[in-house]
């Protein structure tokens, strides 16, 4: 735990020093202590807000991810892949290009109302039948409402040159032009959603002895997996209504912190948050420095690191799991 | 002399035979009429005798124009592109012996989407030398999809995610590199993500048809071959077919037939995934479905890219309206699935 703060400490400051402009240190200190009298002290004064969204929305992916992976007990749940950050982003589209929306804590109740949508129709596609909620049918019903979802974003955004531009960019997900103004509307969500899901840590480890065992200790499932799922909806959809639809870090997060803490969720959840917020710190920062004087978007370099840790899982699991 | 029984299962092979040539026949008519509706339906109506007229070359005050410029080339880019993707599609489909087991769905278009994106925005290049870096792309995802797939036994499922986590890799890389484009437009972006026939030239056809027949005239002369691979690897051995081989034949033709289409138009959302299926509804168990699903595949592009032009309360590409109503089918396909406990 101290390991990672310290790493996380060391990435806080990493990400307010690297950039595309080299900025000395004189400076650094300087605009750290508010002052922006020149071209560097400005630039890292734009870098913290930047680095505080990513801190924020790290944590709570990697912590959103661990409580989906705990709720339907599926090695291979993540809000990207279940398509419940494109549900999100989808229901924000329609709001900015329909109904005008332009609050703040309008784009994330409309977010969170859209995450909650596509999360409960990818669980009750992907668990009907028998055998339940395999990983197999919830990853492919989440890939099917994706691909359905980012569609109907384009059938939307296409006819509205206005808005195209800056929809489009946004889709790609990135913590990029953050300032507080824009960070302080989701606070109260990201709090709601992280104190729902780190108290839900019991409940989980209740459920993931599975159903009956888990009825027979005592514990209400389906209203723990209900409580615990809506706090992860909380997080995807507060996250999403300002970075844009982040995949991967629940996925990879939860795995990781597996192999350090064991499958406690008491440890598992509060270390996935942290190990969250270093890996889109650091996703950032690599984002910024290869593709210099250009940056690239965290929801790309997620994605890039993202998606062959997925097919490690999948080769990983034993063909009767899957 | 023949015994009644034996007559009776030539007889019934031949009626089979002639009701799949029977449904080949009107998908077929069906193909050619939808062709000339969308030719000759548009923002104006043409006659159906102009538009004839047209297309043998003479010169007709009012429609040359809009027929032979503007609705021509697109109409026959469509449909040479849903020929390509019906074709392709059922054959992996009917070879993996797994309707998800499509080109679209286990990262073969975005493969081939990906190099062709690369090859114009980052190298500048114009022509068939995108449709051959689409080809080596679509062939090189699919050999990376099948090799991290492959470890003893049911590779049919692990193939699938594999597929899923490759495409949105490859997704996020086409993204990237479209957002680096120095005049990065709308409508380039919809092409390379869910396909277009949009600003179609008539010049861009002819790899697409070199390589629909010579690539489509190879995989339909292994139809026997592949209709042996439905009744499972072994079965196929038994009965003396190179199982290797065919596969690697029929993985070379359908890849490099899908890939040069999207070349052209982009990975056209679901329509290789949805063609086999439908076909398979409307021929049952009478025949290959081969030819059929490439005739479905000509009808959805066409009429996908009518909708998309003309029906909607603005202009569509073709991708979104097949991507919508693909989508829906594919979780029917999931939930059926889960019904009926089989495995997917």
């Amino acid at each position: 735990m101290a390991g990672l703060l310290a790493l996380l400490a060391a990435l806080l400051a990493l990400s307010c020093t690297v950039g595309t402009r080299d900025v000395g240190w004189a400076d650094i200190i300087a605009a750290l202590g508010g002052r922006i009298d020149s071209i560097g002290q400005a630039a890292v004064s734009v870098r913290i807000p930047r680095t505080l969204l990513g801190l924020l929305a790290g944590a709570a992916l990697g912590l959103a991810g661990a409580v989906m992976q705990g709720v339907t007990r599926n090695p291979l749940a993540d809000p990207g892949i279940l398509g419940v950050n494109m549900g999100a982003s989808l229901a924000v589209v329609v709001g900015v290009a329909w109904f005008n929306i332009a609050s703040a804590a309008a784009y994330i109740w409309t977010a969170v109302f859209g995450a909650a949508c596509a999360a409960i129709f990818v669980y009750v596609i992907g668990s009907l039948g028998r055998g339940g909620a395999t990983p197999l049918k919830l990853a492919l019903a989440g890939a099917a409402t994706s691909v359905a979802f980012s569609s109907m974003v384009l059938a939307v955004v296409l006819p509205r040159n206005d808005i195209a531009g800056g929809i489009l960019s946004w889709q790609i997900g990135g913590v990029g032009g953050a300032t507080f103004e824009r960070i302080l509307p989701v606070l109260p969500f990201l709090a709601a959603g992280f104190a729902v899901s780190l108290l839900s840590a019991r409940k989980l480890n209740s459920l993931a002895l599975g159903d009956e065992t888990a009825a027979g200790l005592g514990e209400r499932v389906a209203a723990a997996r209900a409580v615990a799922a809506l706090g992860a909806i909380l997080l995807c959809g507060a996250t999403t209504a300002i970075c844009g639809p982040i995949g991967f870090i629940g996925l990879i997060v939860p795995h990781l912190c597996r192999v350090l803490v064991g499958v406690d969720h008491r440890w598992l959840l509060p270390f996935s948050a942290l190990s969250g917020a270093c890996l889109l710190l650091t996703a950032d920062v690599v984002g910024r420095i290869i593709a210099r004087p250009a940056e690239l978007d965290v929801g790309i370099v997620t994605a890039l690191v993202g998606a062959p840790f997925f097919i490690w899982i999948v080769r990983r699991q034993r063909v009767r799991e899957l | 002399m023949l015994s009644p029984t034996l007559d009776r299962i030539i007889g019934s092979r031949r009626r089979r035979a002639r009701r799949h040539v029977l449904v080949v026949a009107i998908l077929l008519v069906f193909v050619i009429v939808i062709f000339v509706l969308t030719l000759s339906l548009g923002q104006s109506f043409t006659r159906p005798g102009d538009v004839v007229r047209v297309l043998l070359g003479e010169n007709v005050p009012g429609a040359s124009f809009a027929v032979g410029q503007l609705r021509l080339p697109r109409a026959v880019l469509a449909m040479l592109a849903g020929l390509s993707f019906g074709l392709g599609g059922a054959a992996f489909q009917i070879m993996l012996r797994n309707p998800l087991a499509s080109p679209d769905i286990i990262g073969i278009s975005w493969g081939a989407s990906a190099a062709a994106v690369f090859a114009i925005v980052v190298l500048s290049l114009k022509g068939s030398i995108v449709s051959i870096f689409a080809v080596g792309g679509g062939m090189g995802i699919a050999l990376l999809v099948y090799a991290l797939s492959s470890r003893n036994g049911a590779a049919g499922t692990r193939l699938i995610l594999v597929g899923i986590g490759v495409s949105a890799m490859l997704e996020s890389f086409i993204a990237y590199i479209l957002s680096q484009a120095p005049a990065w437009t709308l409508q380039e972006a919809v092409r390379w993500l869910t396909g277009s026939v949009n600003g179609a030239q008539l010049g861009q056809a002819l790899p697409l048809l070199m390589a629909f027949a010579v690539f489509g005239a190879l995989l339909l002369s292994r139809t026997r071959d592949l209709e042996a691979l439905r009744l499972g690897d072994d079965t196929a051995a038994a009965l003396g077919i190179d199982v290797a081989r065919t596969r690697i034949m029929i993985i070379v033709t359908a890849v490099g037939m899908i890939a040069t289409a999207t070349a052209v138009t982009g990975p056209i959302a679901f329509v290789a995934f949805l063609s086999g299926p439908i076909a398979a509804r409307i021929v049952g168990n009478r025949g290959s479905l081969l030819i059929p699903s490439a005739l479905i595949g000509a009808t959805l592009v066409l009429s996908g890219d009518y909708v998309g032009q003309f029906l909607l309360p603005s202009r569509y590409p073709v991708g979104v309206v097949t991507g919508a109503l693909g989508a829906p089918y594919l979780m029917f396909l999931i939930v059926r699935a889960n019904r009926t406990g089989s495995s997917l």
